[in-house]
């Protein structure tokens, strides 16, 4: 690893203005990615702004309709927390499913997200319920949000604070883990809301998480997954890799969707 | 550098560490705590596990600086006096073959038997299976592993 300089904030407004002022900063959440990437020696900030103890930035409240979760709480806490678990289930099962137990301890919501990995789990969350993500400046609506591969609406500088999703009536996430990593190969999250169902998928496209909106309207005139059994995505613009070619990801896209509404609760 | 103190096993311990020092770094070069392996170095197998105010990380994965203030256990730290129960269970069944992803099997069992108990849960084959994804063996073929656990799991 190159070396760095190691900053502790313990607010999100402290993080910002030591970000602005590093020459090339990063933030350092729960490192679950940022520092196997610098030891591959494909990231070298010149400072590290740790977040890990901003207790402002952790945190689960279910109120009526909607879960807040700070973007520094891991995945840990997301799968264990029981009153998220009775309103959003899909949402703790996804969680409870990312890496293993030593990185569930330490990775987080926000991390995941800032990082936005085309194979991580909890995109599909976020857009797959129309999630909000706040940030220090502004809110972001999940539809804005994702801008590709590793690429999202965030500035320079900008520190995501919580994410809120509405918690839908009916909601469940299906992941194909590629044998190696355990990521996503594919990975579909369903969720059906009074007047709407929504379809994300993660793993499949070049283009990052996408919505399947095909799907969609059929799903929203049928929750079966019979009425979803004629569709397919087409195997245009899919990753290919030696795990599975386009059209494998592609076919997994409409079986994982099926069975995604077969288990939905 | 960054100024650290941490209590490792029990000892309290410190010093000036550089911003990019790893924890397992600090662990096994400047304390000598050698029973602590990295086997990949890229966060997947597991060998480098340890207790970090009382979870399961891998100390490849995280900075000496980010422990500032944490309470640590490693390998060396988990008997007392007798062998921990998990670490007697992995000697009954024959739980390691090379030995080298022993100390990060025992930490992660260890974590995995102190949470499903708090939550009230039971930890059966297939869920200490699904438990070790982040543990890899070269050796052992995971069954005595999961056997050991098993064993210990009764017993803590
Ligand atoms: C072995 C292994 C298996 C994994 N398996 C999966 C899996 O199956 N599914 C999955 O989805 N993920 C998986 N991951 C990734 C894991 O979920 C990471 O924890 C997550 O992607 C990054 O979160 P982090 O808190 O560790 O972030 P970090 O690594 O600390 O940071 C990641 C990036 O986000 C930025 N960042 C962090 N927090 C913020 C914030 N609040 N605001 C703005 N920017 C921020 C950082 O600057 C950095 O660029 C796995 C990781 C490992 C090591
Ligand atoms: S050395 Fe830490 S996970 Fe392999
Ligand atoms: S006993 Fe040799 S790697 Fe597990």
């Amino acid at each position: 690893m190159h070396s760095t300089n190691y900053h502790a904030a313990t607010t999100a407004a402290e993080a910002a203005s030591l970000l602005s002022s590093a020459e090339d900063g990063a933030l350092l959440a729960g490192g679950q990615t940022l520092l196997p990437t610098m030891k591959a020696r494909l990231a070298a900030p010149s400072d590290l702004i740790d977040i890990s103890r901003a207790e402002e930035l952790r945190g689960i409240s279910v109120t009526d309709g909607t879960a807040i979760i700070g973007a520094m709480t891991t995945h840990a806490e997301v799968a264990g927390h029981a009153e998220l678990r009775s309103a959003f289930p899909a949402l703790c099962d996804l969680a409870g499913r990312i890496g293993d137990p030593a990185v569930r301890h330490r990775g987080t919501i926000g991390g995941s997200l800032a990082n936005n990995d085309p194979a991580a789990c909890y995109p599909a969350a976020v857009l797959g319920t129309g999630a909000t993500i706040s940030t220090n400046k502004r809110d972001i609506a999940a539809d804005d949000y994702f801008e590709g591969m590793f690429a999202t609406a965030l500035d320079a500088g900008e520190v995501i604070t919580s994410i809120t999703f509405p918690i839908p009536d009916a909601a469940n996430y299906q992941k194909f883990a590629q044998p190696a990593s355990r990521f996503a190969l594919v990975g579909v999250f369903v969720a059906k809301s009074a007047d709407r169902v929504r379809v994300a998928v993660t793993g499949a496209s070049e283009e990052g998480v996408f919505r399947w909106t095909n799907a969609e309207t059929s799903l929203s005139s049928d929750f079966t997954a019979d009425a979803i059994g004629g569709l397919s995505v087409s195997s245009q613009g899919m990753i290919s890799d030696l795990h599975g070619d386009g059209s494998y990801r592609a076919n997994l896209v409409q079986v994982l969707t099926a069975r995604a509404v077969a288990a939905a609760s | 550098m960054s100024e650290i103190k941490m209590t490792v096993n029990g000892k309290p311990v410190g010093g000036d560490v550089a911003d990019n020092m790893l924890l397992v770094e600090f662990i096994r070069e400047t304390l000598r705590l050698t029973g602590t392996h990295v086997g990949c170095d890229t966060s997947q197998c597991g060998a480098c596990v340890v207790h970090v105010d009382g979870k399961a990380v891998k100390s490849c994965t995280m900075l000496a600086a980010a422990a500032d203030g944490a309470e640590v256990t490693t390998i060396e730290g988990v008997a007392n006096g007798d062998l921990h129960p998990m670490q007697k269970a992995f000697n009954d069944n024959h739980g390691l073959q090379c030995g080298f992803c022993t100390p990060g099997m025992i930490m992660s069992g260890i974590d995995m038997v102190n949470r499903y108990k708090a939550e009230g849960k039971t930890l059966d084959e297939a869920a200490i299976r699904h438990e070790l994804e982040g543990n890899i063996c070269r050796c052992t073929g995971y069954h005595n592993i999961v056997k050991s656990i098993s064993q210990a799991a009764g017993e803590m």
